[in-house]
């Protein structure tokens, strides 16, 4: 017993960490993103690899991790060695800027379009005929019905829901400020749950068949609707939206540290390349170049939108406004 | 025995007996609701697991399972499996010898804090690594500095499974070396056996079903764990995703079918626990009965009685 138990113990540990040591020491980038972009990396991170392999020659493994924009920031700030971060609004990478030193603070014009390759919007999903027969923001804080949204703490397109809906009752009430917060209270009060990330809401909305209305990012609601077929939800477009964009920039502590920046680099540029613009158009997201606009004019709603920087005076203010510690979501968001 | 008993008394005591039952009607309704309670709550769910994993057919439902990413987590929750199971087994038996044949100060404490991860939220047994070995936390900028990661890759996700499931193998184990009592020990060293000698031949061998019985407990919560393992796993796909995560996952990548594969594993681990699970406790019910029974056989250490 004694020394086959022992031999048996030794082999174990041996063998556990023999699979612990065992990784490949290829090339490899972990892109730390939002909820809904997981499909539209799966296929780029394919295109980029062979473009790669294409120009220089190394084999490079791009690692995908998912969640709700803030909360994946968070994990970059605790130490989640990501190698680029692809994430849903700017304050999230501000944060990582602050909070980690990880970016330099002007890390938003590295890149073109603010560092924004793709944009989208806010657009409502409701059930199939809009049964509750909803037209607009002023709809969803009526009796009765159930608004799907993820909680802005933790997600940003959330928060892109948010301030889409604080800029319609801005416009709705002609900037009486008592109006527009009652507007807001009335509208979380239809909100039976809040998900960590826009992916969650979504099934909460899809598969789990609660509420009437889900808020949703444009690209998001599409890709349900290819999903789970046109015959059980529908997508309707607001009086007014928000212009989302989406913003990605490389993590200098981190590549520095793990030798990656010229692929990281290269990863992020070639977003913007006319493969990469038609890439994220199929996913549903609003390609930045103006030829591949055109040519998936048809796949977007078309609706006015404004930008956080018109309405709200850019990420930094709104995020101290309306979703730091004691921001109005804290004051008027009564469960 | 009943030979003995007069009649008469036999059947007054019977008659007491049946005063002290339901009747048969709620007898039959409290069995019923019960069953369909069992077949509502826990067949049924148990069965559309494996029904929704072969919705897409059989050979989706191992292609599914053969995913590369797929693979990856089982190998990362094997892995956590082989390193948190022993050294589960070797705190355990420590645990379990300390408190269960020695007298000490802070024993009760002991004890309590056996206990605590039962009563800790598993969240919060994550955020603690995390606030120990994250970058804004205590110890994360001196790792980094030596290129150690610890959360948000394997380690973490060992640390924070073997927190979980720590008290699994020691609290199956104190009750039956309690049990067993020392006076067989004492007779080993009398008879000039060393400690070590005295562990592996007389103390392993009469806990042995026990010490079975929690490490199969263990190793089912350690594949099973998902709350803690969450928060410190970074969530990066074909690496540090557990199979758990990985049901998560792929259900919220619209890949319904694949995910009840991937569940129906988790499902058939639970199912081969349960069996083993109730054969051990079938087998350490018999040696506690044994160790039980024995002091009154020979007259002996009066403290083998008080378990």
């Amino acid at each position: 017993m004694n020394t086959r138990l022992a031999r048996w113990t030794a082999a174990l540990v041996t063998g556990a960490l023999l699979v612990v040591t065992a990784h490949a020491k290829d090339l490899e980038l972990l892109n730390v993103s939002y909820d809904p972009t997981r499909e539209l990396y799966q296929e780029f991170n394919a295109a980029f690899a062979k473009h790669w392999k294409e120009k220089s020659g190394q084999t490079v493994t791009v690692l995908q991790s998912h969640g709700g924009s803030g909360k994946q920031a968070r994990s970059v700030i605790d130490g989640l060695a990501a190698d680029v971060v692809t994430l849903a609004l700017g304050y999230d990478i501000d944060a990582l800027a602050q909070k980690g030193r990880l970016v330099p603070p002007d890390w938003q014009k590295r890149l073109p379009h603010n560092s924004s390759p793709y944009t989208s919007t806010i657009v409502f999903v409701v059930r199939k005929g809009n049964p509750k027969s909803i037209k607009d923001w002023g709809d969803l804080v009526k009796p009765g019905i159930s608004v799907v949204t993820p909680n802005p703490k933790t997600s940003g397109g959330a928060r892109w829901n948010y301030l889409a809906a604080w800029a319609w009752a801005e416009r709705e009430f002609k900037g009486d400020q008592a109006r527009v917060r009652d507007y807001i209270t009335r509208l979380f009060k239809n909100v039976p749950v809040l998900d960590t990330g826009a992916r969650g809401a979504t099934t909460t909305f899809v598969q789990r068949k609660i509420g009437d209305v889900f808020l949703s990012w444009e690209n998001e609601a599409f890709l349900a609707l290819k999903e789970y077929g046109a015959d059980q939800l529908e997508i309707l477009a607001p009086s007014l939206s928000i212009l989302a964009e989406p913003p990605v920039t490389w993590v200098d502590r981190n590549v520095k540290r793990r030798g990656t920046e010229a692929v990281a680099k290269a990863y992020l540029e070639f977003l913007y390349t006319p493969e990469g613009q038609n890439l994220a158009a199929r996913h549903f997201f609003r390609p930045r170049s103006a030829e591949v606009a055109a040519q998936y004019k048809d796949r977007f709603l078309s609706l006015p939108l404004v930008t956080v920087d018109e309405a709200f005076g850019g990420w930094q203010k709104a995020q101290a406004t309306h979703f730091a510690e004691g921001g109005t979501f804290d004051v008027l968001y009564r469960p | 025995m009943s030979a003995t008993i007069p009649r008469r008394v036999r059947d007054a005591h019977r008659k007491s007996q049946r005063g002290a039952e339901e009747s048969p009607w709620v007898r039959r309704i409290l069995i019923g609701l019960c069953a369909a309670f069992l077949l509502l709550f826990l067949c049924l769910p148990l069965i559309n697991v494996f029904v929704q994993a072969f919705s897409k057919g059989v050979s989706a439902y191992f292609s599914s399972l053969t995913h590369p990413d797929t693979l990856a987590a089982m190998r990362l929750t094997l892995t956590v499996a082989l390193i948190t199971v022993p050294l589960n087994v070797i705190f355990g038996l420590a645990a379990a010898w300390c408190v269960a044949k020695f007298e000490f100060r802070g024993k009760a404490l002991l004890t309590t804090l056996i206990d605590l991860p039962f009563s800790v939220s598993p969240v919060v047994a994550g955020l603690i690594y995390v606030v120990l070995f994250g970058l804004q936390g205590y110890l994360g900028p001196w790792l980094q500095d030596r290129e150690l990661q610890i959360i948000f890759a394997v380690p973490g996700i060992v640390l924070a499974t073997l927190f979980v499931t720590f008290p699994f193998v020691a609290r199956e184990l104190i009750p039956v070396m309690q049990a067993t009592g020392t006076e067989q020990e004492q007779a080993a060293m009398t008879l000039g056996a060393s400690g070590w000698k005295t562990f592996w031949h007389v103390t392993l061998p009469s806990v042995k079903w026990g010490l079975l019985y929690g490490i199969i407990l263990c190793n089912a919560r350690t594949m099973g764990e998902f709350g803690a393992v969450s928060v410190v796993s970074g969530h990066i796909t074909g690496k540090t995703d557990t199979l758990p995560l990985r049901v998560e996952k792929l259900y919220n990548e619209y890949q319904a079918a694949a995910a009840f594969g991937v569940a129906s594993l988790l499902a058939l681990l639970a199912l081969v626990t349960l069996v083993i699970k109730t054969y051990l406790e079938w087998k350490q019910h018999a040696q506690l009965a044994e160790a039980q029974s024995a002091p009154e056989d020979s007259l002996s250490d009066p403290s083998n009685t008080r378990a």
